[in-house]
């Protein structure tokens, strides 16, 4: 990795709902080409940090810094042309649309048609311009395999199929950084091995910095080149994957063994879910 | 949506141009122009002018013109001859039923579906293909008859032109409607639309020197160039004309850019805002483009009466729109046009029910008659009820399933 100025830089991201701390002091960064993994149990904020980065949700303190610029304040909707795409833990598809118009709309940023250019079609370039794009869409569905299911309907298609045509959705955004909210969840071995291979291919392949939810713990320190653990809002670890898993802090939060950092982190959230 | 299901096995595109078609496939590209066709050659009255007297003679010389015409399609669409008969045979039916055109009452009855089937396919752009409602397209609807009235009458602009500046002034008029509706869904949204309804309709009342008021005002027939299309049977042809543009672009707007994006907000409005797409904007949009529709239809209808008048826009139209959509299909841009076709005959094959009744002594017709006005009423409501509990996907989807039928006649599927 020689360029190490960081794609993403989290800092000190707080996240609160009432009196819930989601998240609490977050602050790590993500560097080129890198695949950066978190972890931790349910609950334990994952999803919300993702949501900070996609502007989903807006940190209550700290800032998400993109490519060196600042876009704590962005709507969602900036996020996709500035190079931040997404897939959600639980599916998000267009149901009623084809696989090939859910991947399309992914495209949506790239493309300069409007509702007038588009409607007249044959005169102005929007032929043209869907002719070139359903040619890059092609290059995606045919890297991910799912030629087969092209015109059906996403909302008719298995879990794991739904899965991966929101990768190609995603994908379809030619994001710089691309956040995964547990992409194999749900998936039977052989799934998951394909989505393994999919997701090193869009790392290594593709070029593109990739930061991942999951929690099978196998996949996740086979791939990743980074691992952040969250549990109850805070960050208990970050770096190689070997030297988390040998972190004593993670091992006791995943095994349920006693630990007093984490009981005390027990305690000051619960704390104050009951003062909410 | 579901035309996937008329081609069984799929009809396979060597490139994706070919694969990107405004029809499914060209058997159903060859159904809609072949239908355009016969529907233009109707009211010409072609048995009476070619058979000079003759009746059977003009049908038989009539349909091979029709056929004629069917056949030069069939060649450029590639579609088998089967294709050809069955169509050609309801049009000749067609052409031995109405032989020196089509009757008055068919030619009105031609142009209102088209000039309402226009302003329908814009509410279904808003409700079924973005997810939003609208309980005033009526409002809209009678906003462009009014505009472009007013356009021809004070402005002395001609009729072409007032009828698509008419779309442009409601498009925005429904933008505005439109900004609160970014913020608020389902039933307020409802509300809000409902508010709009009355305050359009109470304008309409009061601003005389738009719509002449509660007298309303003349509109000015349709001449083109000097020359005078305002009566029933050419105005037909101006109708079809601005049916089968509109139409186009709908469809062209559907699958291109901006339609995916309306679509997107429908069926998920969070992942369609991390795809890029701007919310407020498209509700917004979506709002313009189908007071855009029922402007022109407005303005249609208005031209074709040369009378309009604030009754007619009242809420029960903005209802009677929404019934020909859920009837037809809800996203659905060919339902819009069957929906409007049932939603208009239904009363009146109700009509012809009653006089049959009567003149076979089944039933006490003076009675029947003062009731009917009702049961008209009540029939509606009753047909949109039965249509949401047993057909909530509308004729269009019914159609594909007609259609599927035949293609895999004797197998199920
Ligand atoms: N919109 C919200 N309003 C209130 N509380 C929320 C909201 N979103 C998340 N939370 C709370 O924030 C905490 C973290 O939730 P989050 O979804 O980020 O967990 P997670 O790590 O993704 O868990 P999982 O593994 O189950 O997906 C939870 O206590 C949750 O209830
Ligand atoms: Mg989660």
């Amino acid at each position: 990795m020689a360029d190490t100025t960081p794609v993403l830089e989290i800092d000190h991201v707080s996240l609160r709902f009432g009196g819930i701390k989601a998240l609490t002091d977050v602050q790590f960064d993500v560097r080129p080409r890198e695949l950066f993994s978190i972890i931790g149990p349910n609950g334990a904020g994952k999803t919300s940090m993702l949501n900070c980065i996609s502007g989903r949700y807006k940190p209550t303190e700290g800032r998400v810094v993109f490519k060196g610029q600042d876009i704590t304040g962005r709507s969602p909707n900036d996020r996709a042309s500035l190079g931040i795409g997404r897939t959600f833990q639980n599916l998000a598809l267009f149901g009623h649309m084809s696989v090939l118009d859910n991947i399309m709309v992914g495209r949506h940023h790239l493309l300069k048609n409007n509702f007038i250019t588009g409607a007249l079609y044959w005169i102005g370039g929007a032929q043209k311009e869907e002719l070139e794009h359903r040619r890059k869409v092609e290059d995606i569905i045919d890297f991910l395999e799912i030629q087969h299911v092209r015109k059906a309907m996403a909302g008719t298609l298995s879990y794991g199929l739904r899965k991966r045509v929101e990768l190609a959705r995603a994908m379809a955004i030619e994001p710089d950084l691309i956040l995964l909210d547990e992409p194999m969840a749900g998936m039977n071995l052989e799934e998951k091995e394909d989505m393994a291979r999919f997701i090193v291919d869009l790392n290594e392949e593709w070029g593109m910095t990739v930061v991942m939810i999951e929690h099978d713990m196998g996949v996740v320190m086979d791939i990743s080149h980074r691992v952040m653990v969250l549990d109850f809002g805070k960050q208990i670890a970050i770096g190689l994957p070997e030297d988390v898993r040998a972190n004593d802090h993670v091992k006791k939060a995943y095994l349920g063994e006693e630990d007093e950092f984490i009981e005390a982190l027990e305690r000051e959230t619960g704390d104050l879910k009951e003062d909410a | 949506m579901a035309t996937a299901m008329a081609r069984p096995c799929g009809e396979f595109e060597t490139n994706y141009r070919g694969d990107q078609r405004v029809f499914p496939s060209r058997g159903s590209a060859f159904w809609v122009v072949g239908s355009i066709v016969i529907l233009a050659l109707l009211p010409l009255g072609l048995p009476a002018l070619l058979g000079a007297g003759n009746v059977a003679l003009g049908v038989i010389a009539s349909s091979a013109v029709m056929i004629a015409a069917l056949y030069v399609l069939k060649i450029y669409f590639g579609v088998t001859m089967g294709n050809v008969l069955a169509i050609a045979i309801p049009g000749a039916a067609l052409f031995a039923m109405q032989p020196d055109g089509l009757t008055p009452y068919w030619t009105d009855q031609l142009i209102l579906i088209g000039c309402y089937g226009v302003a329908a396919l814009g509410l279904n752009i808003l409700v079924g293909f973005t997810g939003q409602i609208s309980l005033g397209h009526a409002a809209f609807f009678g906003f462009g008859a009014f505009a472009s009235a007013y356009l021809s009458n004070n402005h002395g602009i001609p009729v072409v032109l007032s009828i698509p500046l008419a779309g442009a002034m409601t498009t925005l008029v429904g933008m505005i409607v439109g900004i609160p509706a970014a913020r608020i869904k389902g039933l307020y949204l409802a509300i809000a639309t409902l508010a709009s309804q009355f305050i359009l309709f109470d304008f309409f009342n009061r601003a005389e020197w738009f719509t002449g008021g509660s007298a309303g005002s003349l509109a000015e027939s349709f001449t083109l160039f000097g020359w005078y299309l305002g009566s029933a049977d050419r105005y037909i042809y101006v109708v079809l004309f601005w049916v089968v543009v509109m139409y186009l672009l709908a469809t062209n707007l559907m699958r291109s850019r901006d339609g995916r994006a309306l679509v997107a907000l429908r069926d998920h409005y969070l992942s369609a805002e991390i795809m890029g797409i701007n919310l407020t904007k498209y509700r917004v949009l979506s709002f313009g483009i189908s007071s855009f529709y029922a402007g022109i239809g407005g303005a249609l209808y208005g031209h074709y009466l040369g009378y309009v008048s604030v009754e007619s826009f009242d809420i029960l139209l903005s209802i009677q729109f929404l019934g020909m959509i859920i009837i037809g299909g809800l996203g659905s841009i060919a339902g819009s046009l069957m929906g409007t076709g049932f939603m208009l005959m239904l009363p009146e094959a109700m009509e012809t029910v009653v006089s049959v009744a009567g003149s076979m002594g089944l039933a006490d017709t003076t009675a029947l008659i003062t009731a009917l006005a009702f049961l008209k009423e009540m029939a509606i409501g009753l047909a949109i009820v039965l249509f949401l509990i047993f057909e909530p996907d509308g004729l269009a989807h019914r159609w594909q399933l007609i259609k599927a039928y035949w293609k895999l006649y004797p197998f199920s599927y």
